[in-house]
């Protein structure tokens, strides 16, 4: 499809991609805060004095809206910051169309989606949950127009076209998630492949995980309205590499019983996960250092698996969660599992064990290590 | 005659339509239609049944608690250990699913019902130093200053008509709105303590938890609840009590079936194997507003109807056989949810019949806060089965539920076990029974082959807004709407306000709607 789209209102993508450079009144989306509503004679918070307003539909598909509690959770800013607040400085999220939140229901819910959209390459477009391809996507409705049902893969496809970009948000948006597991019941697919079947080119980005860490979603929409589109770094997987660049089981504070053959026996032992069939090590994501639900915990903190939620595939690639990940059934006291430049993690590992280690069997740990990284193809690095 | 039709119904979790017919400005016939089907039940089977827990959260991100303790007790049941769980793992099970409670309560009242009834807008008049306020003042003078109502989005537009709360309480409750944000993250964080993470947990697991109890997490635990204890008493239940000072009509609209049933929740001991006689902080069993009388649950007596659902299969089904069969194009049906019915009859789940069935069994704690409130409006127990008696029961089973976690708090033994070992059998059937925030939750489970063959779950809002059943009798949300004088056909806020009180949730009711059937309207409304 044709790109980039301009409109009077709004600004094109090609604008978008270079809004840090750029200052609001440019893109003609200044308003100046009235200090005429501050009787005790202060201003009105001098960030609001000049707000670029960023319009956002959050459509929510094939989803069971965790995604969307989950953002609710983002710690600093918080929610509050990011519906009334500017996000980053001078940039506030108008969210038009947020059917879990929005007062509006029915028709005005409707009318005002049409009239946010009418800004063509003027909005961002949020996604929560897969869309349904089945039967051309009746599985999922939301509102009509003109008396008609509209399904989820018609608002993606129709409101993807025109979006200056778009977030696929959880795993279900990103790769199908859930309701894509097989037998795939009604035929869910993820963001990316309904804009490939229907030839759209606006940009996607992933923000996977089921639920997605709020900081993902945060972090990512901050870094765009900094920096661009391009400021974003994604690996294969379409992902910003600053949240899931590196592998869990790297960062994990249990490691450490990793490389010394420490396994948990049950669920809540304290040791680690792996035989039980924890997934960190086919996993990219950074929950073992920025911990969850603003730092309380995390899944194999509390003595469960990482289940690999923000991969794709999840979760049959991961199923049975109770299996070891493959490629990792290597004695981590005789072969280090992983050979990575700069960690020493070879060497370091051995001498500190006491263990002899010659020169075949640093050989025979680094060929496992590659066949490793092949047989962890979808979780590779960009 | 007119036909209402919204769609979305808003501020609920998931994709609901509502259908009205009025005549005379009276509704005279209602349809609840989910338009939301992922098949979740189909794609458990052939799994290893371990994963059902995690499989199952999915079905909803505002309740997953409540679906992985149905979960867990259906497995801990199909693996033969339902009455060997660890004093430890039953205490913490209750104490993240209580987390969920406080949680969902608070969102439900003030992030999906306040704007019914709370007018934002006259915070532009605000003059004082509220953080929260000046936030919402600062963003509503942004819009008036660039004459852009759309700006105001999510919190307008809006049906009008019907704002009755004076300024002042319009705006310190929007100073709560805000402040509740805060509180139910806090809420999620308390689960977190001993959940590993929220939304979807993954510590609760057949056979107990698996996080275990320290010293520094009971305490972590127990000052987030005190905060959110002092929020529930000194901010939500004077809200709820304010709202329903202004709103008193809505303790007359919204009456519904008129049935109540409890499967109870919290489980108290780890013994008794039978969950519907398990002792349970919250007791199983049915109410009717005809007698008023405590009847003992019969689980035998459930069945799900599809007669008027988009499914294969005619006859009414106890869910342990049931089938999840889509067919889109069965003739006679408007909508994916099921009906499920109670000895044959229509009955509403949900905090209202907690309180009530747990009232009429003469349980001390909910006596005193049911009293409380129908003696602060002076009205009797009918006047609960209603908008404005759902909100109260709501309110006291957040209250009830997080007064009781700082006593379980205290009951944890570190160093003690959280869960016990099992080996997955061949055959096997299991049933978990339990009541989320939204109500009551079954699950069932056939295994074979130590792989899931078939499960299904009843959800608390597959009872609450399902469609008529096979004797063509409406769902309880139907029959809340049918009947409701609507005062202005192109604001019907009533219709809007009588669903949001059930807190319905249709990921969990997982179903769609009819292509449009019979249109049996003149013209439309909305």
């Amino acid at each position: 499809m044709e790109t980039p789209k301009e409109s009077p209102k709004g600004y094109s993508r090609r604008e978008f991609l270079k809004l840090s450079a750029t200052s609001a009144a440019a893109v003609g989306l200044v308003y100046i805060g009235l200090s005429k509503f501050n009787k005790d004679g202060s201003t009105v918070s001098a960030a609001a004095a000049s707000v670029a307003e960023i319009p956002i539909i959050w459509m929510q598909t094939g989803s069971c809206t965790g995604c969307s509690v989950s953002v609710l959770n983002s710690l600093s800013p918080n929610i509050r910051n990011i519906l009334l607040d500017e996000i980053v400085p001078g940039k506030h999220l108008s969210v038009r169309f947020h059917a879990t939140v929005m007062a509006a229901e029915g028709e005005k819910a409707m009318e005002e989606l049409k009239k946010t959209a009418q800004n063509k390459g003027g909005y961002v477009l949020v996604v929560d949950g897969a869309i349904s391809t089945k039967d051309n996507g009746i599985y999922c409705e939301i509102g009509e127009v003109n008396g008609e049902g509209v399904t989820g893969l018609e608002h993606v496809r129709n409101l993807g076209r025109d979006a200056m970009a778009v977030i696929a948000l959880g795993t279900c948006a990103a790769y199908g998630g859930i309701p894509a597991a097989e037998p795939n019941p009604t035929g869910c697919v993820s963001v990316s492949q309904v804009f490939a079947d229907a030839g759209i080119s606006t940009p996607v980005i992933n923000v996977p995980g089921c639920a997605p860490h709020p900081d993902w979603f945060v972090g990512t929409v901050a870094t765009i309205l900094l920096g661009g589109l391009s400021a974003v770094k994604v690996d294969s997987n379409g992902r910003p590499t600053d949240f899931y660049g590196k592998r869990i089981h790297e960062n994990c504070p249990r490691n450490g019983y990793f490389q010394l053959g420490q396994f948990s026996k049950k669920f809540s032992d304290p040791y680690c996960m792996y035989q039980l069939g924890c997934k960190g090590p086919v996993t990219y994501a950074d929950c073992p250092l920025r911990l969850w639900n603003s730092g309380n915990n995390w899944c194999v903190g509390a003595n469960s698996l990482c289940i690999g939620c923000v991969e794709p595939g999840f979760p049959d690639a991961m199923s049975p969660l109770r299996k070891k990940a493959e490629g990792w059934e290597v004695n981590p006291l005789s072969v280090p599992p992983v050979e990575k430049e700069g960690t020493g993690v070879n060497t370091a590992v051995a001498a500190g064990l006491g263990v002899a280690v010659g020169a075949a069997i640093v050989g025979a740990g680094v060929a496992i290590a590659k066949g490793s990284a092949k047989a962890d193809k979808k979780g590779k690095k960009e | 005659m007119a036909k209402i039709v919204i769609d979305p119904l808003t501020r609920i979790e998931g994709h609901l339509k509502i259908e009205a017919v009025v005549e005379n400005g009276v509704v005279k016939d209602a349809k609840s239609c989910g338009m939301l089907f992922r098949g979740l039940e189909i794609l458990l089977k052939g799994r290893d049944p371990f994963d059902a827990q995690f499989i199952v959260q999915r079905i909803c991100g505002v309740c997953p608690t409540t679906h992985a303790m149905a979960a867990t007790l259906n497995l801990d049941s199909a693996f033969g250990i339902a009455d060997q769980i660890p004093d430890n793992g039953r205490i913490i099970r209750n104490l993240i699913q209580g987390a969920n409670y406080v949680q969902s309560h608070i969102l439900h009242f003030y992030h999906l019902a306040a704007l019914d009834y709370v007018d934002v807008t006259k915070v532009a008049q605000y003059d004082g130093k509220d953080a929260g306020l000046n936030s919402v003042k600062d963003f509503i003078t942004r819009a008036l200053t660039a004459g852009d109502m759309s700006m105001l989005g999510p919190f307008y537009p809006r049906y009008e008509g019907d704002y009755r709360l004076s300024d002042e309480v319009n705006i310190s409750a929007t100073a709560h709105y805000v402040e509740a944000l805060q509180m139910r993250r806090l809420a999620h964080e308390m689960s977190a303590v001993f959940s590993g993470k929220m939304p979807h947990n993954v510590a609760i697991i057949p056979g107990g938890v698996t996080e275990v109890p320290t010293v520094d997490k009971i305490a972590n635990f127990l000052w987030k609840l005190n905060q959110l204890r002092q929020f529930i008493d000194n901010v939500y239940i004077p809200d709820v009590l304010a709202v329903a000072d202004a709103y008193s009509d809505y303790f007359g609209i919204g009456a519904g079936c008129g049935n109540l049933l409890s499967y109870g929740v919290f489980d108290l001991e780890s013994k008794e194997k039978d969950l519907s006689k398990r002792s349970r902080l919250f007791r199983q069993g049915t109410v009717s507003l005809s007698d008023l009388k405590l009847a003992a649950l019969v689980p035998s007596k459930i069945t799900e109807q599809v007669t008027s659902s988009w499914y294969k299969s005619g006859a009414a089904l106890y869910p342990g056989d049931g089938e999840t069969e889509p067919d889109h194009n069965k003739s006679g049906a408007y909508t994916w949810l099921k009906s499920p019915r109670y000895d044959g009859k229509v009955y509403e789940v949900g905090p209202l019949a907690r309180m009530v069935v747990n009232y009429v069994a003469g349980d001390a704690t909910v006596k005193q806060a049911v009293d409380g409130v129908l003696s602060y409006f002076n009205v009797g127990p009918a006047a609960l089965f209603s908008v404005l008696g759902r909100h109260a029961a709501r309110a006291l089973d957040c209250k009830i539920v997080a007064d009781k976690m700082a006593d379980w708090l205290l009951e944890l033994k570190p160093g003690e076990p959280t869960c016990v070992e099992y080996q997955t059998p061949v055959e096997s059937e299991g049933m978990g029974l339990w009541d989320g925030p939204r109500g009551a939750l079954g699950h069932w489970i056939r295994i074979k082959d130590s792989k899931i063959e078939n499960y299904q779950c009843v959800v608390p809002t597959t009872w609450n807004a399902s469609p008529r059943d096979d004797k063509n009798q409406p769902g309880t949300m139907e029959q809340a709407i049918i009947g409701t004088k609507i005062k202005d056909e192109s604001n019907p806020y009533e219709i809007g306000r009588i669903v949001r009180s059930y807190d319905p949730c249709l990921a969990c009711a997982i179903h769609l709607v009819t292509p449009k059937g019979n249109e049996i309207s003149k013209f439309r409304v909305i």
